[in-house]
């Protein structure tokens, strides 16, 4: 049975291809919100700039967080999941495998049309470059951590509350360095220092959440 | 040693929320057998393939392939077996080829040719969302004629499929064993392939309530 990490990623962006609608449903909610919110506060750019960092850093972040439940769950259904935890090889491969194929879902379209909401919140110029790189980095570090909630919660009929309630914590300094980046760029300081801190959490990221959601995965199987 | 059998489980039990699941089991089987596990509902059976396929972990007891136990050689192991529980891991939107062909990477025979033989020539293409229930069926029955394990584990084969399916599948089983494998099945209905042996499982005393 294949189960290494390039097949499933190949496998979960297959899959995400072939349900389309609903994987764009995450960057829709991230552009649709956006929008609102010049309406909904003011369309003064000057006061819009002000919140843009964090407006857009805490969209990405729910955005990520609604999709993050579906990441195991039809694997689950159908079965497939049993098979891959009675598969020879190391779990946490094929696991990292479909978090990557997760976050190129999410993250990354998010990342590449936040652009277009950097300008509907009239962003400063100079907050693009930062704001791109931190969401590229930062959505991943949400995605991985969200694997982990997502394992927890998957024999759960509606586990998505209990998921918000688990991964939130761990979020937050994902969106505290995240927006952070963007509002030094902004203000005119380095932003190397908040970035950094964001790759460093990715870095480790990398190496434990895939090793944590093989193992909660698990220990959800044993009911 | 010759005479090892292929799989052998000894004083094997399974607790859930401290109830014991099925009276105590003890059950060889050699190559080129096929053991019918019998039981009323909620006897464990399904229970008992988990427990074998790892994804549980028995309580007490111990679980040994070719005499060695299989936490000491779990790979060899997981690798030789084949599990088909009661959702078989077929995928909505894939097609029924892509689904096999990912099912069953380690092939014997190709995917088309799998299909044909379990009747679904000519669905490779189709997405198995326009599938009926025994076709689905049909797809992960076909993942039979593919892999190489030697030990099947099937859990209520013969759910949802028509007569036919249901002779392919006997001939399915009785050439696995001519090739030395080893199929342990859960059904409630009897096989017309000889020298099926049964096993019947009890559910414990902690489950009838008393």
């Amino acid at each position: 049975m294949a189960s290494g990490f390039a097949d499933y990623l190949r496998r979960d962006l297959l899959l995400a291809y072939r349900r389309r609608g609903e994987a764009a449903s995450p960057l829709v909610f991230f552009v649709m919100v956006s929008t609102l919110i010049p309406l909904g506060i003011t369309p003064e750019s000057a006061r819009l700039a002000e919140i843009a960092p964090g407006i857009i850093w805490v969209m990405a972040l729910l955005a990520t967080l609604l999709s993050t439940d579906s990441l195991f769950a039809s694997d689950y259904q159908d079965g497939s999941l049993e098979q891959l935890l009675i598969s020879p090889q190391l779990l946490a491969m094929p696991v990292l495998g479909k978090i990557t194929a997760h976050w190129m879902v999410t993250g990354l379209p998010l990342t590449l049309a936040s652009p277009l909401l950097g300008l509907m919140l009239s962003l400063p110029a100079q907050g693009y470059g930062p704001m791109m790189a931190s969401l590229a980095i930062g959505t991943a570090c949400l995605s991985l951590v969200g694997s982990v909630g997502a394992a927890l919660t998957v024999s759960l009929r509606k586990g998505g509350l209990l998921l918000s309630l688990l991964v939130m914590p761990l979020y937050m300094p994902i969106i505290i360095f995240g927006s952070a980046t963007v509002q030094s760029a902004i203000d005119g300081f380095a932003w190397s220092g908040p970035l950094a801190i964001l790759g460093a959490m990715l870095a480790a990221a990398i190496a434990l959440c895939p090793l944590a959601a093989a193992g909660a995965l698990r220990l959800t199987s044993i009911n | 040693m010759p005479n090892t059998p292929l799989l052998s489980v000894e004083r094997l039990q399974f607790e859930r929320d401290d109830c014991h699941v099925f009276e105590q089991i003890d059950l060889w089987v050699g190559s080129g057998e096929i053991v019918q596990i019998e039981g009323p509902n909620g006897a464990g059976k399904t229970t008992l393939m988990r427990l074998l396929t790892t994804a549980l972990q028995p309580t007490t007891g111990n679980i040994s392939y070719a005499g060695q136990d299989i936490d000491l050689c779990r790979y060899e192991y997981l690798s030789d077996i084949l599990y088909l529980g009661h959702q078989p891991g077929v995928k909505m939107t894939l097609t029924a080829e892509e689904n096999l062909r990912w099912m069953a990477a380690d092939s014997r025979s190709s995917a088309p040719d799998a299909l044909a033989a379990v009747g679904l020539a000519g669905y490779g293409d189709v997405p198995c969302y326009n599938l009926s229930a025994g076709q689905h069926r049909r797809v992960a029955l076909a993942r039979l004629l593919m892999t190489d394990a030697r030990l099947w584990y099937l859990d209520e084969p013969f759910t949802a499929i028509d007569k036919q399916g249901v002779s392919f599948l006997e001939k399915c089983m009785g050439d696995h064993v001519k090739r030395g494998g080893a199929i342990l099945l859960s059904s409630h209905q009897d096989l017309a392939i000889d020298g099926v042996r049964k096993y019947g499982i009890r559910p414990h005393a902690d489950q009838r309530g008393l």
